[in-house]
């Protein structure tokens, strides 16, 4: 498959189609997206069975939560550390397929299955993290093998100056995007925001998950250590889907600035319009 | 720049669009039998690959200090409903006894007394629930598998149930494991929780410690240890309560 560096030399017209992103990335991509949003929404389905995160070794109702999404009646109330949010409707409370209001942590429109049940949601959420955990394994190795790690997603020591971060953070807050071959190559900020998610937040997610299992915890009792006991471990799983939730939300908004249809058509099909220079240069 | 916001709203459409196809079609999914075998199919692989990792391995064990300062106990807070157990708790249970039968050469009634003179365990190991919490809690009991190895497991045995004294409505709780479990060091018929008789929340007056498996496994208010070749016939024929009641999966190590 071409690659992005495949086209350095060559000088296509503007709005020419050339190929962006290889097959294993846009199979990866698609897979990862749809099996993220699984593990997400049946996520939240086994949080709401036990709607608060601890610190540490153990943690129960007889303890004290650093958060918990509960509610006072009709209103939903989040509790963080000490701060108070009243979140009616969405968190702590929200109507069922009724139109009833229900005492439940996150509502049935973001949960897998919509109506209570652990044991399904950890049908899903256990089937689906193999394809997590496997897809995200092979696209490692895929990448490696065929060079899309070392010539797209490295970030070379240029990149690290702060003054070249400085100045992609700039461009970003203009919301000038780079035209012509540029836009082929990914932008420091780019590169940071992919790696953090493969190499960051995806295995956290999964490491974090692991401990969870008091099966795999007899076996490998350093993990659940590593992350300071299985409640800690269980807080960092669930703050690690929400840095997935957090890069998502940047991610699409990306996208929409960027021109959603040239970049969507990108990931299904590889073609990607080189957008034109800029008439300031 | 119309185009554009056309464009844009049509994509949010879409998104929208896609985010309620999803949800709606994954509810479809989950009522679909092909596909929910297809999800079950991977509690196989759950099972051998924890297996695998964790192989006799034993549960970390604690130090005194780490303990929860309470235990929350969950499930039935007692076995009411059940005349003979009501009766053996009104007395403080001296002629209470364990059955052991099923698969075995020697069916076995045992006295608390009885059971003490068996080879013993004491742990202080975590308690995890399926529904995600956490307690640690010291743990003291006669080891499963002496208990097994007394009433002689014929060869055909392949699981050990756990009739218990508690139901659910009208359904006895019980619950099973396999040998591998049954024979772990840590597999216990515990009477005795933080330096105390086992409490009735808890359980009283035994319970099982299987401490790889999560919460729903460590049945309460045991009466009657049977030996069985398989699991079906029995009752909803999944091995426990939770697993007939609600889909709960039987291997509990995840």
């Amino acid at each position: 498959m071409d690659g992005p560096a495949d086209h350095a030399g060559k000088d296509p017209a503007a709005e020419t189609p050339v190929r962006r992103h290889r097959l294993s990335t846009r199979l990866w991509h698609w897979v990862n997206a749809a099996t993220l949003a699984i593990m997400l929404m049946s996520g939240l389905m086994i949080f709401n069975a036990h709607p608060r995160l601890y610190w540490g070794q153990y943690g129960a109702n007889f303890d004290a939560p650093w958060l918990e999404i509960g509610n006072a009646g009709e209103t939903g109330v989040v509790r963080i550390g000490g701060f108070v949010l009243h979140t009616s409707g969405f968190f702590g409370t929200s109507r069922d397929a009724h139109g009833v209001m229900q005492a439940v942590a996150f509502p049935r429109w973001l949960t897998i299955p919509s109506t209570y049940s652990l044991a399904d949601a950890r049908l899903w959420h256990l089937a689906f993290a193999w394809v997590l955990a496997l897809g995200l394994a092979a696209y490692l190795l895929w990448s490696l093998a065929n060079g899309h790690l070392r010539r797209d997603l490295h970030i070379t020591r240029a990149e690290w100056s702060p003054r070249h971060i400085w100045h992609d953070v700039v461009e970003h807050l203009r919301l000038r995007f780079p035209a012509g071959l540029a836009a082929l190559r990914y932008g420091v900020l780019q590169k940071l925001a992919y790696c953090g998610v493969l190499f960051g937040l995806i295995p956290l997610a999964i490491l974090t998950g692991l401990t969870l299992s008091p099966g795999t915890n007899a076996g490998l009792p350093w993990l659940v250590e590593l992350f300071g006991g299985r409640q800690s471990a269980r807080s960092i799983h669930f703050l690690a889907a929400l840095g997935l939730v957090l890069f998502f939300v940047v991610h699409i908004a990306m996208v929409l600035l960027a021109g959603p249809v040239n970049q969507v058509r990108a990931m299904v099909t590889g073609w990607f319009r080189l957008p034109k220079e800029r008439a300031d240069g | 720049m119309d185009e554009r916001l056309s464009r844009r709203r049509l994509l949010g459409a879409g998104v929208m669009g896609a985010g309620g196809l999803l949800l709606s079609g994954c509810d479809k999914l989950n009522g679909t039998p092909g596909f929910r075998a297809l999800l079950e199919s991977a509690e196989k692989a759950h099972q051998g690959s924890q297996r695998l990792i964790a192989g006799a391995a034993l549960a970390r064990e604690f130090a005194p200090g780490d303990m929860s300062p309470v235990f929350r106990a969950n499930g039935n807070r007692d076995a009411a409903g059940n005349a003979e157990w009501s009766g053996h708790l009104a007395s403080g249970f001296p002629n209470w006894k364990l059955r052991v039968d099923g698969l075995v050469l020697r069916p076995l009634d045992l006295s608390l007394e009885a059971l003490r003179a068996l080879p013993r365990r004491t742990q202080i190991t975590r308690h995890d629930c399926v529904e995600g919490w956490s307690a640690i809690g010291q743990w003291s009991g006669t080891q499963l598998g002496p208990v097994l190895k007394a009433a002689g497991l014929l060869p055909a045995a392949r699981y050990i149930v756990f009739h218990c004294a508690d139901r659910f409505g009208d359904a006895p709780y019980y619950e099973s494991i396999d040998l591998i479990d049954a024979f772990h060091p840590q597999t216990i018929l515990a009477d005795t929780m933080n330096g105390r008789a086992l409490p009735v929340d808890h359980g009283a007056p035994l319970r099982l410690r299987v401490e790889r498996q999560l919460g729903y496994k460590q049945a309460k208010y045991v009466m009657r240890i049977e030996a069985r070749s398989s699991l079906a016939g029995l009752y909803g024929g999944k091995g426990g309560y939770w697993e007939d009641r609600y889909d709960y999966a039987w291997y509990a190590g995840i």
